[in-house]
């Protein structure tokens, strides 16, 4: 297919992944008090990230795997 | 509510994503197969969670967190029961006729096997379903952001009125979804879904963690809900004894078997999903791969609204002779469900016998704004919209792929080029978005109206899939008796519904409209019954007058009917690939969570 859609998952959950776990090291941490008092943001954006980056290990042994098929340079529209 | 900065920037950043990956498939977009099937070429597990999401929409989320407030662990029987089965069955029987006939929509397959009235009666339903399908998903959306007032320190900041949440709300949904199935088609639609998948386990799963967290686990909640909300299949012999008011034979026989075998089997939403797979094997995985997650999300959706029920009910401070006291509110609801205020006079809603009326609809995003802080409380709210807008793209799809297959090409326009068959969805694409907003305009205006419509919608599915069953395996069905038992079942849905009242209904939109001969204990099992009886009309009347009629020739026929067409082989799988084995793990497993909640 054109788009391995597994790029897109992965860098957009990577991308919120840092964010949220950047956020929870570094914003207020009053705010957790409706959380249990979990710091529910970093936990959230650590797990986020390890999808995401596993996400996108996936897509580029997809990739590199069609390209072993295909021969050193694959037709886009193929 | 308080939004801050990082809640917008995760919501922007995903329509930054859905755009910009529209924009990107643009340049393939080259044929009508590319924008209305995906090319075939999708691998399963893509078209399988598509599959899955395309029935995810928020009306669902939210629908099922409020059934499980409502009536308990005993919902995950629209799972268990209302899909699982259904999915199987759709899987192993039906998608060797769907995917190897090359028809291009449902209504096409009727067509092929049966006749051109067939699938004009089954495509204009369909189409006109679509867009209201999709309205009122958009009307649902701004409503709920009107609820939370999510716009409201937007609309302050740029000096607009608070009433223009509404408006602000449609009109950016539906730019959005125009945006990306426009350019991208299909593919654009239900690439969306799989994000919008995984946006929705992201934000439900650290809420049903924090939620099970308070309450003191599974066994907690136990402990607080009465008995009868946790477990799925007590009091299911008779239907006073449990919360659905259904007996356990209309709950298989029509939630199990008519309703959701209607739904999986024949909807060209979903269908449409399967379509879009690369080979024989990946259609066929499509639906089996989509009962996996599918059958453990009870747990993400049903679970939090019976936490929420389970929740002690929010206090406030009020000062009493000068203390002040935390004391819960007169008529607050129950645990975070509040009571429902009529739109009308402002004040709380009570039913008939003056107990008032929850809003059940709010469990789940109380339940979000309970738990979550910001940042997190973004990524949540970002999957509620996203899912109440690939419910509004499923159906937008699946709307330009009918129109221009089975009523423009059909009807309007025959023989003209690919090219302009292309132009032709992406132009349908922007009408149907533009017809979604009326619709989103009426539901707001006349919500009556709507509920009608619902209605009728209702009793045109009811029979359809007695249509299909006997047409995929009986070579004899011809397209008279396919014809005249839709038209029949469809009318004995109606006249069912037009002779029964739910248990302290009035007579009007509820049933009864012609002589109330049968009062049923629920909404609900009116509904199943209706269907009940719908299917077996349709399918006596076909049965009956396809005996009068002359049959088709069976060499038209290889290739649409089960006797007549040989077994796709398996051979060269190995056997965790094969969908025979895919299926009997989906079904054990759902067997294994029938006992377990039992």
């Amino acid at each position: 297919m054109s788009l391995d859609i597994r790029y897109p998952i992965g860098w957009m959950f990577s991308l919120f992944g840092v964010i949220l776990a950047m956020f929870g090291l570094l914003g207020d941490k009053q705010i957790y008090a409706r959380s249990l008092g979990i710091n529910i943001n970093f936990d959230a954006g650590v797990g986020l990230f390890a999808f995401g980056i596993v996400m996108l290990l996936l897509a580029w042994r997809g990739s590199a795997k069609v390209k072993a098929k295909t021969g050193p340079l694959p037709d886009a529209k193929a | 509510m308080n939004l801050t900065a990082i809640d917008w920037v995760i919501m922007f950043l995903y329509f930054a994503f859905v755009l910009g990956i529209g924009v990107f498939l643009k340049r393939f977009m080259k044929t009508s197969t590319d924008f209305f099937l995906a090319g075939r070429s999708l691998p399963a597990w893509v078209c399988g969670i598509a599959f899955m999401a395309a029935n995810l929409g928020a009306v669902e989320v939210i629908g099922m967190g409020a059934s499980g407030a409502k009536y308990g662990i005993a919902t995950s029987h629209f799972y268990w029961i209302g899909a699982i089965p259904a999915m199987v069955f759709i899987g192993i029987f039906m998608m060797p006729f769907y995917y190897g006939s090359r028809a291009r929509s449902v209504p096409e397959f009727l067509l092929l096997r049966f006749d051109e009235k067939t699938r004009a009666l089954n495509a204009i339903s369909f189409a006109v379903m679509t867009i209201f399908s999709s309205g009122i998903s958009m009307y649902a959306m701004a409503k709920l952001i009107q609820a939370l007032h999510m716009l409201d320190v937007p609309l302050a900041k740029m000096g607009l009125p608070m009433s223009w949440s509404f408006h602000l709300s449609v009109f950016i949904s539906a730019l959005i979804v125009l945006g990306y199935v426009f350019l991208g088609g299909l593919t654009s639609a239900i690439y969306n879904e799989v994000l919008q998948f995984f946006l929705i386990v992201a934000g439900f799963l650290p809420l049903v963690f924090l939620g099970l967290k308070n309450v003191g686990g599974w066994s907690g909640l136990k402990t607080q809900l009465p008995s009868a909300f946790t477990h799925s299949w007590q009091g299911m012999t008779s239907a006073q004894s449990n919360p659905l008011g259904v007996e356990w034979f209309g709950l298989v026989m029509g939630l199990g078997f008519t309703l959701s075998f209607g739904y999986w089997c024949t909807n060209f939403l979903v269908v449409q999903r399967a379509m879009a797979a690369g080979s024989m094997t990946d259609a066929r995985r499509t639906p089996l791969i989509a009962a996996l997650p599918k059958m453990f999300f009870p747990a993400l959706v049903i679970l939090p609204g019976m936490i929420a029920l389970a929740l002690p009910t929010p206090q406030q401070a009020v000062t009493v002779n000068g203390v002040v006291q935390m004391q819960t509110v007169s008529n607050a609801g129950k645990g975070l469900i509040p009571v429902k205020i009529d739109v009308a006079t402002g004040k709380s809603a009570v039913d008939r016998e003056g107990k008032p009326v929850l809003d059940y609809d709010l469990a789940i995003p109380n339940m979000l704004l309970h738990y979550f802080p910001t940042g997190i409380l973004g990524l949540g709210l970002t999957a509620l919209l996203a899912s109440f807008m690939s419910g509004m793209a499923g159906n937008v799809t699946a709307f330009n792929t009918v129109w221009t297959y089975d009523i423009y090409q059909a009807h309007i326009h025959k023989g003209a080029s690919d090219k302009h068959y292309l132009h032709m969805g992406q132009f349908a694409t922007v009408f149907g978005v533009l017809f979604s907003i009326g619709a989103a305009y009426t539901a707001a205006r006349f919500n009556n109206l709507m509920d009608f419509l619902q209605l009728v919608f209702a009793f045109v599915n009811a029979p359809l899939f007695a249509t299909f069953l006997l047409g995929m395996f009986w070579k004899r069905t011809t397209g008279h008796g396919a014809f005249s038992g839709l038209l029949c079942g469809t009318a004995a849905a109606a006249v069912h519904h037009g002779l029964t009242l739910p248990h302290g209904d009035v007579m009007g939109i509820k049933g009864g409209w012609i002589a109330v001969v049968h009062n049923y204990p629920s909404e609900m099992a009116q509904n199943f019954w209706t269907a009940i009886w719908a299917f077996s009309v349709c399918f006596l009347v076909t049965v009956g007058v396809t005996f009068i009629t002359k049959p088709r020739e069976e060499k038209e026929l290889v290739g649409l009917v089960y006797s007549l067409t040989e077994k796709p082989s398996e051979e060269h799988l190995s056997w965790y690939q094969r969908p025979a084995y895919l299926a009997g793990l989906v079904l054990v497993l759902a067997l294994v969570l029938n006992i377990i909640f039992r």
